[in-house]
């Protein structure tokens, strides 16, 4: 059963009464539900925040189907989107996103490692096509200007320090 | 002509970033001039600097706000910063750079427009700049640019942050107002525009980071001043987003009419060694491709590129050298607009499918004879058919690559390879 913490609880409800409508306050909250719940938008999650914002479960779930970064099944600890779109793309984003794949242990897109670290999903441009290729981890800042070599370096980076905590 | 930093001038000092470091170096002056102009003053202003939108569809800014109605309801200022448009990035860049830049302009377009309520959308991937904007936010409230009776005017304007969550069509701008409202992105139908009915049904004015930014531009330098750059239809300087197979890629600031060769050559020092400049798609993912040959003839500015049957748009440029294939340029085009159709109208929904499924063949070896009149046909079909122009969008670069680099098509279905790269197909090209 998934239930927000205190200060999450606080968070929504003072969302609540930012916008103009209640509304306006679902995309802000499915995002702090999903940091909650380890990365990803469970029905639970949905359940969870119709009754606390009292909107019903149907509406949350609209919200979260439509928008692609909620995620609607798990994903590792490092959620590795890969921009692939026109500049991207023609730099080496696709080739890149596959070595780091093969890296990570990962055989398609949307799987996740058998260690729980990884999964990748190759996104539409990110807005930083002057860095391509380019990408982001999660909702961190952007990891820009890359070469296969260095996107399989930050694999085994990512998996070091995971490993050291 | 060369490189003119006109809204960017400072944006190389960090300080900048900052209300303290924005005001010495003369922020939030032109907001006191502003507030002591009669709204009315402020819009004519802007309808005589000859500004246009610098989010895609550069419609006049001042002529959009005219069309707000006076009926007394209460009336919405909301930025376009979505900046979804493949091979744009500018606003990101004025975004971290000039936080303030953009609320300045907010609050004086909001006062020429009589709004009391403004939002920034946001994408959502763009948290740094969502911080950074939260902050600038923030320190202008506390300094009283924001909030009731702003420096004494009786103006009063409340600003907030909206973020997105991925979704492209929500850079429409009826798409952003339903995924204000806290519903899917889906664009509506126009009109009603919505500057007589946007968000909550009430009159909005829907701009872009880059046009509310210039804005305070033309207040302090009048209409006169700020047309001393550009030309007589295109107004103004542009930021032009340039990336792909050039030295130098990155954001310049140019005066409208600049030669888009001076651009490549000057500012983004030229093409790779031993590389030639092969295409160049001008104005955004959207916008049709045009030849090497055309390039030499290109100017930046409303007029020349829609006489090249292609367009401004968001003023992104995206740099294609003889290394790439234009089928596999192409598929990545396909796929992204696939993946964006919101699915509301058939032909989009389905075309825009269809075209992905068909270069994606094609790319794969697997090209059959015929699917060149066949995309040609379902991109036509896709026309001005539709509730948003997101199906003409998709549809435009396909008609525009297929037209004038048939050969290359022709080629890779032919012999199931690309004509280019060592004659690779897909599983090989990016190996
Ligand atoms: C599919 C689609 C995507 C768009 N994306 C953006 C965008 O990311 N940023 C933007 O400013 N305008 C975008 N626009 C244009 C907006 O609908 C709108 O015209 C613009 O924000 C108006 O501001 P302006 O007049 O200042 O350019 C898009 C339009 C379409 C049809
Ligand atoms: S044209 Fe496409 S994106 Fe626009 S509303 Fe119709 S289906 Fe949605
Ligand atoms: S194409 Fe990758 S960031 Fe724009």
């Amino acid at each position: 059963m998934f239930k927000l913490s205190e200060d999450g609880l606080k968070y929504v409800k003072s969302e609540l009464t930012r916008y103009e409508t209640k509304q306006s306050a679902i995309i802000r909250c499915l995002y702090r539900a999903q940091d909650e719940n380890g990365g990803w938008v469970s029905p639970e999650v949905i359940q969870h925040l119709s009754e606390v914002m009292e909107i019903p479960a149907a509406q949350i779930e609209e919200v979260a189907t439509f928008y692609t970064m909620f995620n609607k099944q798990k994903v590792g600890r490092y959620h590795v989107q890969v921009c692939c779109t026109l500049t991207c793309g023609m730099l080496g984003g696709r080739e890149l996103t596959d070595a780091m794949m093969k890296e990570a242990g990962c055989k398609k897109t949307g799987e996740t490692s058998a260690d729980g670290l990884f999964t990748f999903s190759k996104v539409e441009c990110l807005g930083s096509c002057d860095t391509a290729p380019m990408l982001q981890i999660n909702r961190d800042p952007y990891i820009e200007s890359l070469s296969t070599e260095k996107a399989v370096q930050l694999v085994r980076d990512l998996r070091a320090k995971a490993k050291g905590h | 002509m060369a490189e003119s930093k006109y809204l960017t001038e400072h944006y190389g000092k960090p300080e900048y970033c900052t209300l303290d470091g924005y005001k010495k170096l003369g922020g939030y002056q032109v907001l006191e001039k502003a507030l002591k102009m009669q709204p009315q003053q402020i819009i004519d202003e802007v309808k005589a600097s000859g500004l246009r939108g610098r989010g895609g569809a550069g419609f006049a800014t001042g002529v959009k706000w005219g069309f707000l109605p006076n009926n007394g309801e209460p009336r919405y200022l909301l930025c376009n910063a979505d900046e979804s448009e493949p091979g744009t990035f500018k606003d990101r860049l004025m975004m971290e750079r000039a936080p303030h830049q953009l609320i300045e302009g907010m609050i004086i377009s909001a006062f020429a427009i009589k709004a009391k309520k403004a939002y920034i959308y946001i994408r959502g991937e763009y948290t740094g700049p969502a911080a950074i904007l939260e902050k600038a936010i923030a320190e202008a409230k506390a300094a009283g640019y924001l909030g009731k009776n702003i420096l004494g005017s009786g103006f009063d304007l409340d600003l907030d942050l909206y973020i997105g969550a991925g979704a492209y069509i929500c850079g429409e701008e009826t798409g952003m107002i339903s995924s204000l409202e806290g519903l899917k992105g889906q664009p509506k139908l126009k009109p009603p525009f919505p500057a007589v009915q946007g968000y909550l049904r009430k009159p909005t004015i829907v701009n872009n980071v880059e046009t509310l930014a210039a804005v305070t531009y033309i207040i302090r330098d009048g209409a006169a001043g700020y047309r001393k750059y550009g030309t007589e239809k295109s107004a103004g300087t542009k930021l032009f987003s340039i990336s792909g197979n050039v030295n130098k890629p990155g954001t310049y600031e140019v005066p409208l009419g600049y030669k888009l060769m001076d651009l490549i050559n000057i500012e983004c020092g030229g093409m790779k060694p031993g590389r030639k400049l092969k295409a160049v798609v001008p104005g955004g993912s959207s916008a049709p491709v045009i030849t090497a040959e055309e390039c030499e003839r290109a100017t930046l500015d409303y007029e020349c590129l829609a006489q090249m049957g292609t367009m401004l748009g968001s003023g992104a440029i995206i740099v294609i050298d003889d290394s790439n294939c234009m089928v596999d340029v192409l598929s990545t085009i396909t796929h992204f607009y696939h993946h964006e159709s919101c699915g509301q109208c058939t032909p989009c929904r389905e075309g825009t499918g269809w075209m992905e499924k068909i270069v994606h063949g094609i790319v794969h070896g697997e090209g059959k004879p015929g699917d060149i009149d066949l995309l040609l046909k379902i991109a036509d079909q896709m026309k001005g058919r539709t509730i948003c122009a997101l199906s003409d969008a998709a549809a435009l670069p396909v008609l525009s690559f297929v037209t004038k680099f048939r050969d290359e098509f022709e080629y890779f279905i032919r012999e199931k390879k690309s004509k280019v790269r060592g004659g690779q197909i897909y599983a090989q090209m990016h190996a």
